[in-house]
């Protein structure tokens, strides 16, 4: 019997075809390695958020082996010297005994939270592009959804992930927070006493965040994710018009092999970032905070970035107490209104737009392609608005800080953040408006007229003009596509900029040719300068 | 008249319920008139006795560092502290009883003189040496008395842990969990720590300097006060940060811009780059 040889390039093929015949993975996987994903910059962004939520989960798992989420009191004894023989939660000492006695431990804290700081710094900046560009549009509307509940969920995750520590600095938050939930009319007390089993800060609130924040949070979350990613596949990817495009297909790259290696990289690179942060840079230093006590808030007690817009709006409410003389009398303090009632009308106008706009201009079509943010300025315009909203509330949750370290009066700080809130939106509206209506005009002026050369003529009669290279070979004027209109001459051309490269060239420019016959050109000798006469040297 | 008597039952009242029968209308204007004579003669007197003379000596006579203390003070702080330290209406408040302390610290760390009326003085390089400080703070020393900063190692025997929890309790309100200060209502502010000297820190808790209010010995005692300061002296300004590059320590606000400018900055680059590469 003759012995078949081992054919090693016949293996991958071989196996692959084995586990076909096994699983039927070969029709679904084709179509998933097969799926065209548009190139842009801007469809990246919600890999970021993606990409950090992994790294949340690898290193909340690290976190999880060294944690002990129970507020039974011990005695410190760690390295920490400053803190040595000081009574305090066994949570905060675990937290502190991650920092300074597990090897690794500090850097995988810091990483955490850093990636959760970058993770809901995605989503906004990914929210941000999906308005912008008007990628919620029919038929995404749910997609637009699920994305702005995440960043309420992701929130939820945050602060629950703020608590566990129980240093000073979370207790405050978890103070303010049992303080929220106790401004709700009617059931507020019922609410506080079920969360905290109590009173605040009673003696399970730890152990309930724990759960919710390595259990139920991120389930939600991933079941979430899922389904917005899962979306995306099956209703496929927006992308910007351009040659080839239409509202029917997708023209870009196929997820294998290009586009995953792609990401695969950009996985790399966050996780790079990610760890050069966790690294570098020093994030929420609870062994200054102290164990919680419910005496000691300091100065300067924020929440992190993304609830800093809760905060700033309760600086700025005013103390208006509404009383309602139902019995013994009946409070609704000022509290409820910025904490509980605004982000209620956020999430509410939020989920709503898609409904609203479209209700608006009447536009109830699929919609595959994107919008400029300059060819719809009143949706940018709103957008910006929202922003503005969004900013002046967050830097007032840090107006202590900015007017101390700016040398304001604090009061000044207010005072600008409430005028500020009713005044910038509508002002941040206008101008970007503007804005829009500028671009688009521009981008008409060059389809008409062609792209400045700037080169000046001079006419006979003595006038000046500026010579245009007009778009067309005829003179008819082109009609607007939606995408990037030429501005300059050297993106002109179906070729794009002739130098490629990111940060160098790639290609250097090819050398003018110089044929045989014509020796290559001298530069004009220097001219003297021809000056009134009076100048001599 | 007797109803009226009975509701003005003071120390007075009592000594005239001891007489029989009111006095008539012409003794009760002698007696007034003798009382207001007596009245005025006893306010003129207290007034020569007390008010300082033109030709007048300070009283008790200064001590040589004092004296010196007094020619500076009359040069650079008479302005506002008006003559003699006793405060100027709108200016400057009287020095008079507030005691070495105060003028140590508010002298040696540049607060004073102050360079213009504002919410509160800022910290700058001091006008005086040391040795004119310790003169002014002799003279107003001698003024009215009032507390004085202890000789010798203000850290000694001190327990970082106990000053610690002590400083969270006590300072971290205004001066912030790493003693990088905050601020307080309509411009003032509570300052960083990180230029206090041991004797500029004591000197504040025993004083209240501007909005501070004071940490006397029966309230912190003169070791807590050594904790504290140990606490701040070698946690908050030697610590060395294991974390990295603090972020200036301000807590979340400044995280929140690093993770924009740097983390979304930096990530932005990169899908351009990524997106670029097609």
């Amino acid at each position: 019997m003759k012995r078949r040889k081992l054919d090693v390039a016949a293996m991958p093929g071989r196996t692959a075809r084995g586990l076909d015949e096994r699983f039927n993975g070969a029709t679904p996987l084709r179509k998933l390695l097969n799926k065209v994903f548009p190139d842009h910059w801007s469809f990246l962004l919600g890999e970021i958020a993606l990409f950090s939520f992994i790294i949340l989960l690898l290193t909340g798992v690290f976190l999880t082996f060294f944690y002990e989420p129970a507020l039974t009191e011990v005695i410190y004894n760690g390295s920490y010297a400053p803190l040595r023989g000081t009574p305090m939660s066994a949570a905060y000492a675990s937290s502190l005994n991650i920092s300074f006695d597990v090897r690794g431990g500090l850097i995988m804290r810091q990483m955490h939270h850093w990636s959760a700081l970058l993770f809901m710094a995605a989503i906004v900046v990914h929210m941000m592009r999906i308005f912008f560009t008007g990628a919620f549009r029919k038929p995404r509307e749910t997609n637009w959804i699920i994305g702005s509940l995440l960043f309420w969920v992701g929130f939820l995750a945050g602060f629950t992930g703020y608590s566990l520590p129980d240093d000073g600095l979370s207790g405050t938050g978890l103070r303010i927070a049992s303080a929220i939930m106790l401004s709700i009319p009617v059931i507020g007390t019922w609410v506080t006493s079920a969360i905290f089993d109590g009173e605040f800060p009673g003696t399970i609130i730890i152990s309930r965040f724990f759960i919710a924040h390595v259990l139920l949070i991120p389930a939600l979350l991933v079941a979430l994710i899922s389904v917005h990613v899962g979306l995306v596949f099956t209703q496929k990817h927006t992308q910007w018009p351009g040659p080839g495009r239409t509202n029917n297909n997708v023209v870009g790259e196929r997820m294998f092999p290009r586009y995953i290696i792609k990401q695969g990289g950009f996985f790399m690179v966050i996780f790079g970032v990610i760890a050069l942060m966790g690294g570098l840079f020093q994030i929420n230093p609870i062994w200054y905070f102290g164990p919680y006590e419910a005496w000691v808030v300091s100065a300067a007690s924020q929440p992190d970035w993304y609830v800093m817009f809760l905060d700033g709006s309760t600086r700025l409410m005013p103390a208006w107490e509404i009383h309602i003389p139902i019995g013994d009398g009946y409070v609704i303090p000022p509290l409820f209104w910025p904490t509980v009632v605004l982000p209620g009308i956020l999430v509410g106008l939020a989920v709503m737009y898609p409904f609203l706009e479209a209700r608006r201009t009447k536009d109830y079509r699929s919609h595959n392609l994107l919008q400029r943010p300059r060819d719809n300025p009143s949706r940018t315009g709103v957008g910006a608005m929202a922003l503005t909203f969004y900013i002046v509330l967050t830097l007032s949750g840090a107006n202590d800080v900015i007017a101390d370290k700016f040398h304001i009066s604090l009061n000044a700080m207010t005072w600008a953040g409430r005028i500020g809130l009713l005044i910038l939106p509508p002002l941040a509206y206008y101008i970007t408006h503007r804005i829009c209506l500028g671009l688009q005009q521009h981008d008409r002026e060059v389809l008409a007229h062609g792209v400045e050369t700037g080169i000046i003529r001079r006419l006979p009669d003595g006038r000046f003009v500026e010579v245009h290279q007009p778009l067309s070979s005829g003179h008819e004027e082109l009609e607007y596509a939606g995408w990037v209109v030429p501005k300059k001459m050297n993106r002109l051309g179906a070729l794009g900029p002739a130098i490629r490269g990111f940060f160098y060239p790639i290609e250097k420019p090819a050398e003018a040719p110089v044929s045989p016959g014509h020796p290559p050109v001298e530069p004009l000798p220097e001219r003297e300068k021809i000056g009134s006469g009076d100048q001599r040297s | 008249m007797t109803s009226d008597n009975d509701r003005r039952r003071g120390l007075l009242g009592r000594f005239r319920r001891e007489r029989s029968a009111p006095p008539s209308r012409g003794r009760r204007r002698l007696g007034a008139a003798v009382r207001m004579i007596a009245a005025l003669a006893l306010a003129g007197g207290a007034y020569t006795l007390f008010a300082p003379g033109v030709q007048a000596q300070e009283n008790p006579p200064l001590t040589g560092a004092a004296a010196e203390g007094k020619a500076l003070f009359d040069v650079s702080c008479v302005t506002c502290h008006g003559r003699n330290a006793q405060g100027v209406e709108g200016r400057g408040p009287s020095l008079v009883g507030v005691g070495a302390a105060s003028v140590e610290f508010q002298v040696s760390s540049g607060r004073m003189p102050m360079a213009r009326q504002e919410a509160q003085a800022a910290r700058k390089p001091p006008v005086f040496t040391d040795e004119q400080t310790r003169q002014l703070a002799q003279y107003v020393q001698e003024l009215g008395g009032g507390p004085i900063v202890p000789e010798g190692d203000l850290q000694r025997g001190a327990d970082l842990a106990v000053g610690g929890e002590l400083f969270r309790i006590n300072c971290s309100q205004c001066h912030a969990f790493a003693g990088g200060g905050g601020a307080l209502s309509s411009g003032k502010y509570a300052p960083s720590l990180a230029p206090a000297s041991d004797r500029q820190i004591y000197a504040a808790m025993l004083s209240g300097p501007q909005n501070m209010p004071v940490f006397g010995d029966n309230q912190l005692s003169p070791e807590e006060k050594a904790d504290i300061i140990a606490y701040i002296q070698q946690t908050l300004k030697a610590d060395q940060d294991p974390g990295g590059f603090n972020l200036g320590r301000y807590g979340p606000s400044t995280e929140g811009l690093a993770v924009f400018f740097v983390g979304i900055v930096a990530l932005v680059f990169t899908t351009l780059w990524i997106a670029g590469k097609s």
